[in-house]
């Protein structure tokens, strides 16, 4: 028995509802409605440059607050105590058992301009503020449902970093700046980068935060490639394109990262 | 070195909390509130449950939620489980393109998978006459539920020993007895994760079912989708608390049932050291 050929069937899935699939999209991107080719839905494309830069933009934003309140709660977590960390982890994963439409839904009643947010300002005697349906509340939102993804890799990297290491840079004379800069943030680098990953690609594809917390106003790529596909605009050429150009832009976004973080781990170890 | 966090520190973390739970205390409050508002208080009330139950469409919206998480978790599980061990046989010339190609499912965007299996879906189908619906929505659940078995499978399989298998041949099992009595039992903490997490996904997934299911069929989370243009009835958030609450129990059995087993075994130790 051979048992390499039990990976046989899930080739075969794969290579139709994997690879085929993308193949499919980028055979849209090229062709127009009756078959034949074109690089028209590229050029179309350029009336949507701005929602590239918003989604960008705003990814970018919502990935660095989450590394600026996701890598100190991950580092004061891992030094409590063992029983205290496993439950604080199980509470950061138990919203995302919460359906995330509602949760996003929930935001809206908070923030609203009669919303819980400015009733508690107005009660405490402060004046409202307005959020709903900035790109404020946009940022919110991601940073929201994003945040258990950047706090669980960083966590469960600086949680396996040998203190002792630690101890040592100290006990040469490094202040916790150095110690910080020179051998914590270096180590735990690979769990910082997993967290971009993982919120960075949902939060530049994401629709359903933009429509929700963003009323419509910040359109984003997510939003385009839906109304392309089950929308108003129906053109799943166009729709194809800009899903193409997304993917291969994160791609490179993502192989860059992962360069930065496989150089910076050799020079640690130099 | 081991320092308290300072009092700094714990309020930071007190405050990531809230930020957290706050939207989901509103939505559990307003789950028993007594008007249709979500941000008007006007009473308690237990009807939004009485009248979730014969709510046609949020039930059926439900059974197929669990029904295609359920199915396709299930069938993620095998399928991943009998790949991850065909998998672990191969050359690496093999196994790290295939590998490569597990994890574009993980790492795209989910929006592309969507729409990428919508336009397959809808070009297999004007061939062989079908139409998007249940069966479109459990082939793509279970295609992007199969990566995540594998990742946790295979580490397992990675850390067995080899020579186990082949022990149990040698001593008269026959390929399929060794599997299931000497490689099952070995990997089976790496194929319950593995369930776990493809349920998960499965259960709390909205976008990729959104491209796939069609307009006939509806999961939850596009019910909730459909409903968030005009406005969310209080149903809904009753709906969700209950299957919020019923999570969070058993986390807290699971959890406990873990520290008292932790505290027996260090007992025993303790008692073991003793003698």
């Amino acid at each position: 028995m051979r048992t390499k050929f039990l990976a046989v069937p899930y080739v075969v899935w794969m290579a139709i509802f994997v690879v085929a699939p993308i193949i499919l999209v980028v055979i849209y991107a090229f062709t127009t409605a009756d078959g034949s080719f074109t690089l028209g839905n590229f050029s179309n494309m350029l009336d949507y440059l701005s929602v590239f830069g918003r989604s960008f933009y705003l990814a970018f934003i919502s990935t660095v607050i989450c590394i600026l309140i996701g890598y100190p709660i991950a580092y004061i977590l891992s030094k409590q105590g063992a029983r205290f960390q496993r439950a604080v982890i199980m509470l950061f994963m138990l919203p995302m058992w919460m359906n995330f439409l509602l949760r996003t839904y929930s935001w809206m009643s908070i923030l609203e301009n009669t919303g819980l947010l400015n009733r508690f300002l107005n009660f405490i005697g402060l004046p409202s503020i307005s959020i709903i349906n900035t790109q404020a509340a946009v940022v919110i939102g991601m940073v929201y449902n994003f945040l258990p993804f950047m706090i669980l890799p960083i966590y469960s990297v600086i949680v396996k970093i040998d203190r002792s290491l630690i101890e040592a840079a100290q006990d040469l004379g490094g202040n916790s700046v150095a110690v910080f800069r020179r051998v914590l943030f270096p180590l735990s680098l690979p769990g910082i980068i997993s967290g971009i990953t993982m919120v960075f690609v949902p939060a530049v594809s994401t629709f359903v935060i933009s429509q929700l917390l963003g009323g419509g106003k910040q359109m984003l790529l997510g939003d385009l490639i839906e109304m392309q596909f089950l929308g108003s605009a129906y053109n799943p050429h166009l729709g194809s394109a800009i899903a193409l150009v997304m993917m291969i832009v994160v791609t490179i976004f993502m192989y860059i990262i992962n360069k930065f973080g496989d150089g910076e781990e050799q020079a640690v170890m130099l | 070195m081991r320092k308290k966090s300072s009092i700094g520190g714990k309020i930071f973390m007190a405050l990531i909390f809230l930020f957290l739970y706050a939207p989901i205390f509103v939505l559990i409050v307003f789950s028993f509130n007594k008007a249709k508002s979500r941000t008007q208080w006007t009473g308690f009330t237990f009807d939004w449950y009485k009248e979730l139950f014969s709510d046609s469409s949020i039930m059926n919206a439900l059974y197929t939620t669990l029904a295609v998480s359920i199915i396709a978790a299930l069938v993620a599980t095998v399928v991943g489980t009998i790949t991850a061990v065909g998998l672990s046989k191969m050359s690496r010339r093999w196994r790290s393109p295939l590998l490569t190609i597990n994890n574009i499912p993980v790492m795209n965007a989910e929006i592309v998978t969507g729409v990428s299996l919508c336009l397959l879906f809808v070009f297999l189908g004007s061939f062989l006459k079908f139409n998007l619906g249940f069966g479109t929505l459990l082939i793509a659940h279970i295609t992007f539920d199969i990566p995540y078995v594998i990742l946790s499978v295979m580490p397992k399989i990675h850390q067995m020993d080899n020579n186990l298998m082949d022990a149990a041949q040698d001593l008269g099992c026959t390929w399929f007895q060794a599997f299931r009595k000497v490689m099952i039992p070995e990997i089976m903490p790496g194929i319950v994760n593995g369930m776990i997490i493809a349920f998960t996904m499965s259960i709390d997934d909205f976008v990729i079912s959104y491209f796939t299911a069609g307009s006939r069929v509806e999961t939850l989370s596009m019910r909730i989708y459909s409903m968030t243009r005009k406005q969310i009835s209080p149903k809904i958030n009753a709906i969700s608390t209950l299957l919020f609450v019923s999570v969070l129990v058993l986390l807290v059995i699971i959890n406990v049932r873990q520290s008292r087993q932790e505290a027996k075994a260090k007992e025993l130790e303790r008692k073991l050291v003793n003698k």
